[in-house]
């Protein structure tokens, strides 16, 4: 015999149970028009709310770490370039120096500079990109357009000096390659820039901070725009440390983390720069900060451009590059952020093995958490503002 | 008693102009919105790339229909219909140009430019957008497939919740304009007679001032603003496009469609805003009034007063593209509450103010 | 009486004209286009998996409530029209009436913001 108590409670769950609506299972990609490449999202939607949602990765899987172990080092840094095809150049560094560091190469100062001025200017186009994207997934068109139309000025620098505008291929184990185009002349005088290629690039970087400027006003203060972004997808920095987010993603929910201060694989100990860091953690955030950090790239480049020295571009290496026996580990700050090989050499021409942690994967990871509890419009202001590739998820 | 062929007539230039500009329009965005965007936009079929909608059009002949297996039949194949008809229905009651004074059998006759010209003008109107929420609805549900359900069923909450605001708007209109001398026997709720009454101005005795129109803007100022934001949202454009938000719900309650069944959408679409933006036009900036329209009479009279009509028509249109081009789009909730919790007290309490205003007119003080 | 009635045979004309261009439409795209059925190209859209479950689930309950309140709303317009048009002769009775009307209505809105109707969690 139940008493009183429980036969309240049994015909209370009972009521509870009868008044839910079924939820509708609902794939989110990965053909859809916003989830940058092939994510699939299995959600489970309460009318618009989402109560469960299940990542399913993947479909963009090209096995970058295998078959790294069957090619060359040279022929490795062309396939990395594509792991995250917004930041190209960025993830050469890494890798590069990982060899040079079991080769126990000296890398000349002036290749370092250059590397520097080119990594902060993949940077900029990367989150330009990002400045033009997220709020076209809020349905505003228009920043879009002009995100490009600065990025453009970036990229047509960097295929000045490298001849690629998204795939570079520019860095060599050692130092980099001569320019692209510089003739043999030029070669002989400088063996690397183009001519005119600081005032150039001190020119594009103006352009950008000017952008920015426009890009800040288009949206920061536009009400609709804030009432979709402030408040929504908070990302606490306990979550986002144990889940293992980096980057800008990481720096909005008020986390001062840049590896560009923490380790040397490039000279950024002698420029100046802040790090941007927000303080809620919310979409908001998250755009802000790397609409911040495209302005303190710019100022380092800006730096950096009057400190590179002249002299070689190439360390002396061999002709055939063998690594020696020896592991080790590379992390660099690309722009969506950690992104690190683990590269174990056994002392052939290529990698014996290569594990990329890549920034956008740990980011991704906590989208079931981030997502849970969110309206299904929201779904994208949050998705857009972490900004991953899927490239760069999958590898 | 005006001759079936004369109805016919003007049904039929009612059809024209309609669709006319509606291929007129769609480039006229895409113009606008890559000008403000540093873009060349359409350059391509004729000059200046005018031709773009008709070889857009034309492709959509030649493009494969699919029918997908789980889709209500009837309905939707239905859905297409009930979005263009109304469309164009609503185009019906908007006189386009000033009426003129012609000869009909041997007797004169003021032919106005109004396809319909009724007594229930404006709620005519309202029926019809009414109408044009059962496509979304219908096309939505019908098409047995997820993301067209949510569309839809956003999209019929989103057009009502503004309907009602854009109802309010109107009858404050009305009732401004009932108490001004009337010119036809049509009533004020006729949208030719809105626009006769607001030929003139305000101050016939001030010269210095006399060049301000008597145009319902000036008095019903909010409910012109009101008026808009609904029309925008019934027409669900930026920036409020949740319906085909084709960043959440891919293309929303026409997903399912293929094409020329999509491209009556795309039609019903852009004729909505065109006869929206024409209503506008009559209720709030004196149709097809301008000036110089004294000084010269007949037929010049009538395609001056024509060309007055487009140019304010495309002002309000300009307005519409460069709102979207601007502003993101609003989150469905943020949405609704702006309607509910802005609009339509905002509505009501405005709609009260005017009968005040307009009692105290008509009555005097209740003190007095 | 019978001009009454030839306004609406333009609506009559009107809808026939809309749906005949329509039909024409469609007619002529039938004719012009191919029709190259394959059995994916029958699949609703579901982000190119194959759909999982129907395509028709419950909607949440507030888009019906929105339903309610659009009608109490629309239905108050309509009435206010032909007041408002008689506005003179009605007189101060009929504004003392419509205040009280619309104030009723006003009072149900703000019930309904008040029961949290218009919330979304």
């Amino acid at each position: 015999m139940l008493d009183a108590q429980a036969m309240a409670q049994i015909s209370e769950t009972s009521v509870a149970v009868e008044l839910e609506t079924s939820d509708m299972t609902l794939n989110i990609g990965p053909q859809h028009p916003s989830t940058h490449g092939v994510l699939r999202l299995v959600a489970k939607v309460d009318g618009e709310v989402i109560t469960d949602v299940r990542p399913i990765l993947g479909y963009m899987h090209r096995g970058y770490e295998k078959i790294s172990e069957v090619r060359t080092y040279p022929q490795v840094i062309a396939l990395i370039n594509r792991i995250d095809w917004t930041s190209g150049y960025a993830n050469e560094i890494p890798f590069v120096v990982a060899a040079e560091r079991l080769m126990g190469i000296e890398v000349p100062e002036r290749a370092q500079w250059i590397r520097l001025i080119l990594t902060e200017m993949t940077r900029i186009s990367a989150h330009l990109l990002f400045m033009g994207s997220f709020p076209l997934e809020l349905g505003a068109t228009t920043p879009l357009m002009f995100a490009l139309r600065d990025r453009e000025r970036v990229l047509d620098v960097l295929e000045s000096v490298t001849g690629g505008r998204f795939h570079p291929n520019f860095n060599r184990i050692g130092g980099i390659k001569p320019a692209a185009g510089a003739g043999k002349e030029q070669k002989k005088l400088t063996q690397d820039l183009p001519a005119g290629f600081f005032t150039e690039t001190e020119a594009a970087m103006d352009g950008v901070i000017a952008s920015t400027d426009q890009l800040e006003k288009l949206l920061r203060k536009n009400e609709i725009f804030v009432a979709r972004t402030k408040g929504i997808g908070v990302l606490p920095p306990e979550v986002a440390l144990s889940y293992g987010v980096t980057g800008p993603n990481l720096r909005a929910s008020g986390v001062p983390y840049d590896l560009r201060n923490e380790t040397d694989y490039l000279p950024y100990d002698q420029v100046d720069f802040e790090i941007p860091v927000g303080t809620e953690g919310d979409s908001f955030d998250r755009w802000w900060v790397r609409l911040a950090e495209i302005r303190q790239s710019a100022n380092i480049v800006k730096q950096a451009i009057q400190k590179v020295p002249s002299g070689p571009l190439q360390a002396k290496v061999p002709k055939i590059i063998k690594v020696p026996k020896g592991e080790t580990y590379v992390r660099a700050e690309v722009p969506k952020g950690v992104m690190g090989y683990y590269l174990v050499s056994e002392g052939g021409q290529g990698p014996y093995r290569v594990k990329i942690r890549t920034a956008s994967f740990s980011n991704l990871s906590m989208l079931p958490w981030i997502l849970e509890g969110v309206i299904v419009p929201d779904l994208l202001a949050v998705m857009g503002s972490l900004d991953f590739v899927l490239g760069d998820v999958d590898r | 008693m005006m001759p079936i062929w004369l109805a016919l007539a003007k049904v039929l230039l009612a059809f024209v102009v309609g669709l006319g500009v509606v291929v007129l329009l769609v480039w006229f965005e895409r113009k606008i919105v890559s000008d403000l965007q540093n873009r060349i936009g359409p350059n391509r079929a004729g000059p200046f790339g005018i031709l773009q909608t008709v070889a857009d059009g034309l492709k959509l002949f030649f493009k494969e229909q699919i029918t997908p297996s789980r889709v209500e039949r009837f309905v939707f194949e239905l859905a297409p219909f009930l979005a263009v008809v109304p469309a164009l229905m609503l185009f019906l009651v908007v006189p386009i140009a000033r009426p003129i004074e012609i000869t009909l059998d041997g007797a004169p006759y003021l032919l106005s430019f109004a396809a319909l010209d009724i007594n229930v003008g404006l709620l005519f109107a309202l029926a019809m957008s009414s109408i044009a929420v059962y496509a979304i609805v219908l096309a939505g549900w019908s098409s047995g497939s997820k993301y067209p359900l949510i569309g839809g069923v956003r999209g019929s909450a989103q057009a009502i919740s503004y309907e009602a605001a854009m109802g309010l708007s109107m009858v404050a209109v009305v009732m401004w304009v009932t108490t001004l001398p009337g010119v036809t026997d049509m009533g004020a709720m006729s949208v030719n007679e809105i626009v006769l009454r607001q030929q003139g101005t305000f101050f016939p005795d001030l010269l210095a001032l006399s060049w301000i129109p008597q145009w319902n803007l000036i008095p019903q100022f909010p409910a012109f603003v009101i008026f808009m934001i609904a029309i925008f949202a019934e027409t669900n454009r930026a920036p409020f496009d949740l319906v085909e938000a084709e960043q959440e719900i891919v293309a929303g309650f026409n997903t399912e469609y293929s094409g020329m069944r999509f491209a009556m959408f795309f039609l019903a679409e852009y004729l909505n805003m065109f006869t929206m933006s024409a209503l506008a036009v009559s209720l709030f900036l004196g149709g097809w009034g301008g000036p110089f329209l004294d000084t010269i009479d007949g037929w010049a009279a009538t395609a001056l007063s024509f060309g007055y009509f487009l140019f304010k028509t495309g002002l309000v249109l300009f307005l519409f593209v460069w709102v979207r081009a601007t502003l993101p789009r609003f989150r469905y909730d943020q949405l609704m509450q702006l309607g509910w919790k802005r609009l339509i007290p905002t509505a009501l309490l405005w709609l009260i103010l005017t009968t005040l205003v307009v009692s105290f007119r008509e009555f005097g003080a209740p003190w007095a | 009486m019978t001009e009454y009635f030839q306004d609406y045979i333009t609506v009559g004309a009107f809808i026939g004209l809309g749906a005949v261009l329509v039909l024409a439409m469609l007619g002529v795209a039938s004719l012009l286009r191919p029709s190259n059925p394959t059995k994916a190209k029958y699949l609703t859209y579901e982000c190119g998996v194959d759909p999982v479950g129907d395509g028709w689930a419950q909607s949440h309950v507030r888009y019906y409530i929105f339903g309610l309140l659009f009608v109490i709303f629309d239905v108050e317009a309509v009435f206010i029209f032909p007041w408002a048009i008689k506005l003179e002769e009605l007189g101060m009775f009929g504004l003392v009436e419509m205040v009280v009307f619309i104030a009723i209505l006003t009072v149900g809105l703000v019930y309904a913001i008040r029961k949290g109707v218009l919330k979304w969690e």
